[in-house]
């Protein structure tokens, strides 16, 4: 049997075998509807309510602040939308975020710019770091909200949430932070990270797709983002899909209380992929290997586009991702690699591993060779690596 | 993003890979920051390509569409190289993604390329015969 080795966790996992268990009787048997009054429609809400209430107390929040959402992405839309429209009658009307963010804030800021809403895209640096202090200067009276996101999707980098939270609360501007690929990987609590909002997303740990988890502090007033029923205390309507409730908050128990010990594991196995490939010549690290995502591995390799490698790591049993033109659905590599500075020519040959628990060291060692014979492969029919060589 | 199998069979073993020495015509189109190049050598006897050898940089359609087309070009007549056009890949390799189209738009043009080197290096003006190469024309939305 060919190996099959699954390296883009940071796209999405494997839903875990409690997690399904836990979902399946509200898949089954327990169908009723959470709003209705009879036993198995009170049923449904005392279920919901449960995971509320864990999923409140594993982030340090009180189950009235928990709302559960269709995704991260809805999330993302609900905090800066709500908190825009929310605020414009106040002559609040600038948004803050960075040059890195999901696309789910990154178009959400863009249509709101496209309504009259005026945006800072704050740059980074090298590693992919915000400047806390460029966030301060940025902030004016007509400053709304500042959405900044807690870990990278494609990088990895960690950003300093805290001290970004406790800017915003000096300075009385909402703070929003898209912690989609954060959770699981470093503590959350957000009491202590002074957040406003934050956004989940289950497919990310092991939950089903399809759910997300949305923090919003009380007292912090944003607008609804949807009308209807009088799901979620009235905030977010639509009947509420049990079965992925219980597994998001499943799934998130399951990531929090074994986050240590995992997350040891995949630390050790990203720094032996990076220690196995960097004698490649002309490849680089993306991103900081200090504060990253533990699971969270992004290489360039001069000379070959991204999109080539992948199908090469695919025959060979690997998936995997990357920031080429030819995989972003665009004619650009990604935004990402591009405000870290990047080259074009360099962001676009640039693979993302990324791991969940049950890799191993055998996996790793196997990706090794696998990436080094596929560079060389390519390399050797590429004319830009060509030039390169000739260079030297 | 689908590929056909004719697609993965050319991007996996690629045909005609590698350089010609003293090759008669050499042409290079597209541009790195895009994602793609690709490099075309001929060897031309008496009208006739009797030797092919391409290097792409590029995704896995640009590979494919380069080896596909070398495959066709070999043995032809300059003349009848020509003809062949980026629709003619398309369909050689049983299709290609929407998106991918423009990798077939390259091999097109890194053949007429070579073609005019080769007249170029014959002290032959190329253009009344090959005729307008055309830029990339993911390289224009760039700008």
């Amino acid at each position: 049997m060919q190996r099959f080795i699954y390296a883009d966790n940071a796209a999405t996992t494997k839903i875990s075998k409690p997690v399904l268990d836990a979902m399946m009787p509200y898949l089954t048997e327990e169908y009723g509807n959470p709003s209705s009054i009879y036993a198995i429609g009170r049923k449904s809400k005392r279920i919901i309510e449960d995971a509320r209430e864990k999923v409140a107390e594993l982030l340090g929040a009180e189950p009235r602040e928990i709302f559960f959402t269709s995704s991260g992405t809805e999330s993302d839309n609900w905090a800066l939308r709500g908190a825009a429209e929310a605020l414009k009658a106040k002559g609040k009307t600038h948004i803050i975020t960075s040059a890195i963010e999901h696309h789910a804030v990154l178009h959400t800021v863009k249509a709101l710019e496209k309504e009259g809403f005026t945006a800072t895209y704050l740059p980074v640096n090298s590693e992919g770091f915000v400047s806390v202090s460029d966030i301060e200067n940025a902030i004016t009276d007509k400053t709304a909200i500042v959405s900044i996101m807690f870990a990278n999707n494609e990088i990895g980098t960690i950003q300093p949430i805290k001290e970004i939270g406790e800017i915003c609360r000096k300075k009385g501007v909402y703070f929003h932070t898209d912690a989609v690929q954060a959770v699981t990987h470093v503590p959350i609590n957000v009491k202590e990270l002074n957040v406003d909002m934050l956004s989940l997303s289950a497919h990310k740990f092991h939950g089903p797709k399809g759910v997300g988890i949305f923090y919003l502090r009380k007292g912090v007033r944003i607008n609804n983002l949807l009308y209807g029923g009088g799901q979620e205390n009235s905030r977010r309507p639509s009947t509420e899909n049990t079965a992925y409730i219980v597994g998001a908050a499943k799934a998130l128990e399951l990531g929090i209380s074994e986050m240590e010990k995992r997350e040891a594991h995949l630390k050790k196995m990203r720094n032996r992929l990076w220690e196995g490939l960097k004698d490649i010549p002309r490849c680089r690290l993306n991103g900081s290997l200090e504060n990253r995502v533990s699971g969270n591995l992004n290489v360039s390799f001069e000379g070959v586009e991204g999109e080539a490698i992948l199908l090469s790591l695919d025959f060979k049993g690997i998936a995997a991702s990357s920031g080429s033109a030819c995989t972003s659905g665009s004619l650009d590599p990604s935004h990402v690699l591009l405000a870290i500075g990047l080259p074009h020519e360099i962001a676009h040959g640039s693979v993302r591993y990324s791991f969940s628990e049950d890799i191993t060291e055998e996996d790793i060692d196997y990706i090794i060779e696998a990436t080094k014979e596929v560079i060389s492969k390519l390399r050797a029919m590429s004319p830009v690596w060509e030039k390169i060589k000739n260079e030297e | 993003m689908l590929y056909s199998d004719k697609v993965l069979d050319h991007f996996t073993n690629p045909r005609n890979v590698g350089e010609i020495e003293n090759a008669d015509g050499i042409g290079e189109v597209g541009n790195a920051k895009c994602g793609d190049i690709m490099k075309m050598y001929l060897k031309v006897d008496g009208g006739i390509i009797t030797d092919i050898k391409f290097k792409t940089f590029g995704c896995g359609a640009a590979i494919a569409t380069s080896s596909i087309a070398t495959e066709m070009i070999k043995g032809k007549s300059i003349e009848e190289a020509l003809k062949i056009t980026n629709k003619a890949v398309v369909e050689a390799l049983d299709g290609l993604p929407p998106a991918k189209v423009h990798c077939s738009v390259l091999a097109e043009q890194a053949l007429k390329s070579a073609i005019s080197d080769y007249y170029k290096n014959q002290g032959i003006d190329p253009a009344p015969i090959v005729g307008e190469i055309g830029d990339c024309e993911a390289c224009h939305e760039h700008e």
